[in-house]
């Protein structure tokens, strides 16, 4: 098994996670976050399954001194609440709220042929193409 | 409130597996598995060794939502009804937001909390409030789903 292979493979396995878990379905997105109205908690739980299992692996993970296939662990170091994290996280909300999906649900439900994934998906790499082209200007003003 | 349990049990049925995915992933090549940092990285890593993995988890997603399509196609059922310009508006505050704020669900919300960061912990807390405001402003003030 290469890096390439594990991708692939970990892409397919992430996929069949967000199906099996609801998260592919945004009715049931706008239901987990519709708080004042008849609200399901039930993706509450895709959350508690992940992060129970990998809270428990990443620390058994990490006790190694390297990955299987690479020199070392890529993690991130930065611990800092900068203006750029919340705000960010406030927009990805917010759109995450108007359209049911996120990033993950969104590409692996391009799948289904419904022209709504195709128009999220690609309105969503056009917003990240846009950061892309605005990042002087964010640097400048958002630490 | 709506508790249905077959829905909680696939809930953390899907959870764990998407669990065993962030884990092959650090296990193998020591990666934070973020959908939106992968998807950011295929359009922007100038090398291709950076790329190409990030673009074979990419396929991987399509590649999974195709099993999915034929073995389990009620799990891709969307029965929304959102306008497009709704639709295109919550593309580009994902996309644009996503990599502001350096990460999303997965990034952030599994694999940061897993790894007790105070930086996701506090992203999750505020995508997830924010996204509980749009629903709400969306189904009382902007014609619903």
């Amino acid at each position: 098994m290469n890096r390439y292979t594990v991708a692939l493979l970990a892409g397919i396995l992430f996929a069949i996670g967000l199906g099996v878990s609801g998260m592919t379905q945004p009715q049931k997105v706008i239901g987990f976050l519709d708080i004042t109205g008849d609200w399901n908690p039930a993706l509450a739980f895709v959350m508690i399954g992940a992060i129970g299992f990998h809270a428990v692996t990443y620390r058994w993970v990490t006790k190694r001194s390297s990955p299987i296939l690479e020199d070392q662990f890529h993690l991130p170091t930065s611990s800092d609440l900068t203006p750029s994290l919340l705000i960010g996280a406030a927009l990805f909300g917010t759109g995450w709220g108007l359209g049911g999906f996120c990033p993950g649900p969104g590409i692996a439900s391009i799948a289904s042929g419904n022209t709504q994934s195709f128009i999220f998906v690609g309105s969503m790499i056009a917003g990240m193409l846009l950061f892309r082209l605005s990042k002087p200007l964010i640097d400048k003003f958002l630490p | 409130m709506i508790i249905d349990l077959q829905a909680i049990g696939l809930a953390t049925l899907g959870g764990i597996i998407i669990g065993l995915s962030v884990t092959v992933m650090l296990l193998f090549s020591g990666r934070v598995t973020g959908i939106s940092g992968i998807t950011y990285g295929i359009l922007t890593q100038s090398q291709w060794k950076e790329r190409a993995w990030r673009l074979l988890f990419f396929i991987g997603l399509l590649v999974g939502g195709v099993g999915l399509s034929i073995m389990y196609p009620s799990s891709l059922e969307n029965t929304l009804n959102i306008e497009n310009g709704k639709l295109v508006i919550a593309g580009l505050l994902v996309g644009f937001g996503t990599v502001l704020g350096n990460g999303c669900t997965s990034g952030h919300g599994v694999c940061g909390i897993s790894r007790f960061s105070l930086r996701s912990i506090t992203a999750t807390g505020t995508f997830m409030v924010f996204g509980m405001i749009a629903v709400f402003i969306s189904r009382h003030f902007l014609g619903g789903f």
